[in-house]
């Protein structure tokens, strides 16, 4: 149809988008080659896919789109490798967020004020503490973190792409909060204040 | 668990009241809660950041 006016994308467009979705896969899937994988696949799709894209939003909206969907594929095969090795994780998990309280509940130590926490986003050194407390969670509770926190995904959604119950999932994703929140405090936060 | 919960579906009106009480008096969880707000900015910032 030549009357119809397309709007074009081209390669290097695609390309020039590819640290982004890189950096994005691999938050979700914190395996550089499977990263690699599900970047490629989605760069490949919308090449392949490029008339479909109606500009209605941004180029990297839309490959963000088809990159979610490249990313639960690899979850899903991933997901279910990992069955036979989550337990020793969880383990440990449990015992370190068990040691952040007394025998009443409450806090053993007074978590610290962090200030002004915007602050530390203007700070590279920040983010590469963040990524090291990222990397350091075990990998499920990382995955439903991820699924919930980058993807948007509801509680419920996650619990039907893993197939656990929506209590297992907040409880998880309970322990990433404390976790990360006590990995930044040590390594970032409580360096920082004057 | 309420605090965390509070981010991720929208609690029902006992259980608001329950947290408002809680952190009136529990200055710990209060920051804590600040720090859960942070690291939902965090991440997004280190999602769409350039």
């Amino acid at each position: 149809m030549p009357t119809e006016i397309a709007p074009t994308i081209r390669a290097e467009d695609i390309e020039k988008e590819r640290s982004y979705l890189l950096r994005y896969a691999l938050l979700q899937l914190r395996n550089p080659a499977h990263a690699e994988d599900a970047v490629q696949e989605t760069l490949l799709a919308a090449l392949e896919g490029r008339e479909r894209f109606a500009g209605k939003s941004s180029l990297r909206t839309w490959l963000t789109g088809i990159l979610k969907h490249k990313v639960i594929d690899h979850l899903r095969r991933s997901g279910r490798e990992q069955q036979l090795t989550g337990s020793d994780d969880d383990r440990s998990e449990a015992d370190a967020i068990d040691a952040l309280f007394a025998e009443d509940g409450h806090w053993r130590e007074t978590p610290s004020d962090w200030g002004n926490p915007a602050g530390a986003f203007e700070n590279s050194r920040f983010w590469s503490a963040f990524e090291l407390c990222l990397q350091r969670l075990p990998a499920r509770t990382a995955k439903v973190f991820t699924m919930r926190e980058v993807m948007d995904l509801t509680t419920d959604e996650i619990c039907q792409e893993l197939g656990i119950t929506t209590t297992n999932c907040w409880v998880m994703l309970h322990r990433a909060r404390l976790t990360l929140r006590e990995c930044l405090e040590m390594t970032w936060f409580d360096g920082q204040q004057p | 668990m309420l605090l965390s919960q509070a981010q991720d579906r929208s609690l029902g009106l006992v259980e608001r009241l329950r947290l408002r009480a809680h952190l009136a008096i529990c200055e710990r969880c209060r920051r804590v809660s600040t720090h859960f707000e942070f690291l939902r900015a965090a991440v997004r910032q280190y999602r769409d950041g350039d």
